[in-house]
């Protein structure tokens, strides 16, 4: 993707420019207009995301240590934070499993009305996540059209910690399949007819051939479906039931906390949120980054 | 399909299935269910709805936050691809790991931390107070939560795309004697506008669409500060179901709409756009 950084795009002014004088600042270009568009992206940036992100750190920081354990280890916090970890983590799993193999059906077959579903596979991007909330609590719900059919079983999704799944899954499921269907269109026919070629059942060459070079690009829609989730707010709140404790997403008692001018309570939610989602974050991209050294070295 | 490598004609027909009842489950139903309870109570019903005053304001200020912010982030955006994709320097990566930050937030947390600077007990609140310029709890907090939620968009779009169109063109405009906003304007302009497009096609249906951040900021001032995700919202907890779900139909019609030009755009012009089928 980032094609222009490699050196056969760059002018060969450019790279002995740098080579010459080992320049690693704003190098030599006869385009204008560096200053002028740093200078913009700069302030823009500095004004709408650097400092209010600041404020959030600097709140937080100015809590003060036993302030901060008190709010972020009360059973409330826990519990909130508890259902948006897991909630997410679960939608994100089944979105892992339907979305490998929404790709996969996408990717490598035809069948009639194939490109309409490929692009509502977009639709949870593009629909509102308020009107998703409403339409999937109506759908659930006990009178629902899917809500109904599992009542009788005493199945209960909108309203319980359930309904958070649900709504979460819903939000998710593009990431995974727009991440892992690209590898399935790509990846050689010949490897798979070599599997079969050599004595592998076409089950056996799903699973050690084909999923395995799909694997990076599953743990990378899993990792985007998962943060997207564990923020996610719009979606969830109608479908939620939202009792404390049982059904309250960590997003939603940030927001109680702010109709209740709570500021630091607001604030230690939110930094224990971008905390953990960044402590998983890190250890996908280290794992994905484990498994890319591992097979350099094979 | 005749390969020694596929699966069996009743495999095949059970992954279809399984994935079609998956996403007839999960996506179309919810979009179907819109449209069927916003109709529940007849076509008449749906429009008085619609023409009550505080819907109109409701999708009045809905259009004035997309007509500021979509514009916003095209400035921005096109600013930002020049600097990064024309130019090399140090920090780059760092650069554009920040300006996709917005979207690991929560949208929560992108409307808190503008509390937390404009609020009234915020960094700026008793300076504001003095100067009676109110941001929390008005149009100006909707306007700077929507940018923030949507400043990835145009930018991230547009940088790989320049980036893998390099800057040979611009160089040659240049040599024979135009001007840089020239240049800028006839011939860099021109090469990105299918993807520029495409990066305002999606800022602009989230930011008509933004519910959390703008829900944190907005105060729910029926009639003054109530966007239509904020209204389907206020309705829905007055349990005037039909008549939230007739103004999430708007929204549903306008993701529909998008969906239908996106689609033509990766169809049409897809070798012009860097981020088709990639997000």
């Amino acid at each position: 993707m980032t094609d222009a950084n490699s050196p056969a795009n760059a002018l060969p002014v450019h790279a002995a420019v740098r080579d010459a004088k080992g320049f690693t600042g704003p190098i030599f270009s006869v385009l204008p207009g560096f200053r002028l568009a740093m200078g913009v992206t700069l302030l823009a940036l500095g004004l709408v995301v650097a400092l209010p992100l600041t404020a959030l750190v600097l709140k937080a920081a100015g809590v003060g240590p036993l302030a901060f354990w008190e709010i972020a280890s009360s059973p409330r916090t826990l519990a909130a934070l508890r259902l948006s970890f897991g909630a997410a983590l679960a939608a994100a799993l089944i979105n892992v499993v339907f979305g490998t193999l929404i790709a996969w059906v996408l990717a490598r077959y035809e069948f009639p009305g194939r490109r309409v579903i490929d692009a509502l596979v977009d639709l949870p991007f593009a629909l509102p996540t308020a009107v998703a909330g409403i339409a999937l609590s109506a759908l659930y719900a006990e009178n629902g059209w899917i809500g109904g059919l599992l009542a009788p079983f005493g199945i209960k999704i909108a309203y319980t910690p359930l309904g958070v799944v649900i709504a979460l899954a819903f939000i998710g499921l593009p990431f995974v399949v727009r991440a892992v269907q690209p590898v399935f269109e790509e990846l050689e026919r010949d490897v798979e007819e070599a599997a079969v070629l050599l004595g592998a059942g076409r089950l056996r060459t799903a699973f050690r051939v084909i999923l395995p070079a799909a694997l990076p690009a599953v743990v990378t829609g899993f990792s985007l479906a998962l943060a997207r989730a564990i923020g996610e707010y719009g979606s969830v709140i109608f479908i939620a039931g939202n009792l404390p404790m049982i059904s309250e997403i960590a997003p939603l008692l940030i927001v109680i906390k702010l109709e209740a001018f709570d500021y630091a309570g607001a604030t230690v939610v939110a930094t224990m949120m971008l905390g953990l989602s960044f402590l998983i974050l890190l250890g996908v991209n280290a794992a994905l980054a484990m498994r890319q050294r591992r097979f350099a070295r094979v | 399909m005749s390969s020694v490598a596929s699966e069996t004609k009743f495999v095949r027909g059970l992954l279809i299935g399984v994935a079609l009842i998956f996403l007839a489950l999960f996506v179309v139903a919810p979009l179907g269910v819109v449209f069927v309870e916003a109709l529940r109570k007849g076509v008449g019903f749906f429009v008085e709805t619609l023409r009550e005053p505080d819907a109109q304001a409701a999708v009045q200020l809905t259009v004035l936050v997309a007509a500021i912010a979509v514009p916003v982030n095209i400035v921005i955006g096109l600013a930002a691809a020049w600097a990064i994709a024309k130019f090399e320097f140090k920090g780059k990566a760092a650069l554009i790991t920040l300006l996709d930050l917005p979207f690991s937030v929560s949208p929560v947390v992108s409307g808190l931390i503008y509390v937390l600077l404009f609020g009234a007990q915020g960094w700026f609140g008793t300076w504001l107070k003095d100067y009676n310029v109110q941001i929390i709890f008005a149009v100006p907090g909707i306007v700077l939560a929507t940018i923030f939620v949507t400043f990835p968009f145009v930018a991230r779009e547009l940088i790989p795309l320049m980036q893998a169109q390099g800057s040979v063109e611009e160089e040659a405009a240049l040599m024979l004697g135009a001007s840089g906003w020239r240049t800028f304007f006839t011939v860099t302009l021109p090469n990105v506008k299918w993807g520029l497009l495409y990066g305002v096609l999606l800022c602009n249906a989230r930011a008509m669409g933004e519910f959390g951040a703008v829900s944190v900021v907005s105060g729910h001032i029926r009639g003054m500060t109530d966007t239509i995700p904020l209204h389907v919202e206020i309705l829905y907890n007055e349990y005037n179901y039909a008549g939230a779900f007739a103004m999430a139909s708007l929204l549903a019609g306008l993701a529909l709409v998008t969906l239908i030009l996106k689609t033509f755009l990766e169809w049409r012009h897809g070798d012009q756009l860097a981020a088709a089928k990639r997000h």
